[in-house]
């Protein structure tokens, strides 16, 4: 289990931002936050205001806006989708 | 000089300074090519990601949503044309419009009334010489499509397509465009964009993809609102980087021939030229014979 990771891809609507593996995903949903470890299940989920956090192997963190997006998760693979999404 | 080979200069110079200009248009069109393919490509993921995530929701969820239920009968069609800013880029923009023409033509047959959106200013100078309405153009930066652009556009046809039918809203939105397919061939492409028709969204991802059992946070229906929206969007900025794209290349194309004939009139005004002014040394020796023959021929007689 803790050799898993996800990969991570965070698409902005005119170009792909980042892609990685990562540990951890934390967004922001619309329903409140969500946390996603390797092996979980598919989910689609609609982002709220907030920002994105992304653990990544080597335990450094990564932040990301992507507001108004979603979030899709399936096969260990994350994908935010926002219009407009970028670092922090 | 003579006059004639004066003309014949003239047309050299003219043919001269029209070809440096195609050219100089030329060579800006194949630089932006390649920098409105690469935008073509960095839209793409996002493009997948959504029409994956479209075609899953409505795969595994029965949803009765207004933007995917076709409506029992549609009485008025939506047509979004998009053009070009500018010209001298062959047939690009006449393209799109006759294909509108035609669609126009197929939709009325089935008893639609057609509203249009417009989109580059050369589609609106052909509505306003044919004192055709349009419910709503934009105009500027075909050649760069901007996000915000196609979240207007967007928003806009929603709006209208969300509205009743007797304040003026349809129920059918077709988009029309430029498809760059390859440097040679750009094809205007019609696509319905609502109602969905799945079929056509899942052609985009693989076949072979089958889509996971997804749970929806919150919940499909909400899941479904808030992703068609981002889809039409997603939809309506790929067409218009695949019109800017193709109206690169289409200019390249057509400047490149303009400067082809360039050179072939030059080539031909220089022979004219050369033959006038071989002519004029012709008579003007044969003068020079004639009169000292002229002059021999008196002397002669003396």
């Amino acid at each position: 289990m803790a050799d898993k990771t996800l990969h991570v891809d965070l698409v902005a609507q005119d170009q792909a931002v980042w892609s990685g593996e990562a540990r951890m995903v934390i967004a922001k949903t619309v329903e409140g936050e969500i946390g996603l470890l390797p092996d979980h299940e598919p989910i689609l989920a609609i982002l709220g205001e907030g920002e994105v956090r992304i653990t990544l192997a080597d335990g450094e963190q990564l932040r990301a806006s992507a507001e108004g997006g979603f979030l899709s998760m399936e096969r260990n693979t994350v994908t935010v989708v926002a219009r407009n999404a970028a670092l922090i | 000089m003579g006059a004639q080979l004066r003309v014949y200069r003239q047309k050299i110079k003219s043919a001269q300074t029209t070809k440096k200009i195609t050219r100089a248009m030329e060579l800006i069109s194949a630089s932006r090519i390649a920098k409105a393919q690469q935008r073509v490509a960095a839209a793409t993921p996002h493009t997948k990601a959504v029409t994956r995530a479209v075609s899953a929701v409505a795969t595994y969820s029965n949803i009765d949503h207004p933007l995917t239920t076709e409506p029992a009968t549609i009485d008025r069609a939506a047509i979004v044309i998009f053009t070009s800013d500018r010209g001298l880029a062959g047939a690009f923009s006449s393209n799109v419009l006759k294909e509108a023409e035609r669609l126009t033509a197929l939709l009325q047959q089935q008893g639609k009334d057609v509203v249009y959106y417009l989109v580059g200013r050369k589609a609106v100078s052909n509505f306003n010489f044919r004192r055709r309405d349009s419910v709503r153009s934009w105009i500027g930066g075909t050649d760069l499509p901007q996000v915000e652009t196609a979240k207007e556009i967007a928003d806009t046809v929603l709006e209208g397509y969300i509205k009743e039918f007797t304040e003026g809203g349809f129920d059918e939105i077709h988009l029309i465009y430029n498809k760059f397919v390859s440097m040679m061939v750009q094809e205007p492409e019609v696509i319905r964009l609502l109602p969905l028709s799945i079929v056509e969204a899942t052609t985009e991802t693989a076949a072979a993809d089958v889509y996971p059992l997804y749970e929806f946070e919150p919940d499909a229906t909400k899941v479904l609102d808030a992703l068609l929206p981002v889809y039409i969007e997603s939809r309506i900025f790929t067409a218009m980087l695949q019109s800017a794209a193709s109206e690169h290349a289409a200019r390249q194309k057509a400047m490149k021939s303009a400067t082809d004939n360039a050179q072939k009139l030059i080539l031909n005004y220089t022979r004219l030229s050369n033959q006038a002014r071989q002519a004029e040394i012709t008579q003007q020796i044969s003068e020079i014979v004639g009169g000292a023959d002229a002059l021999a021929s008196t002397g002669d007689e003396d």
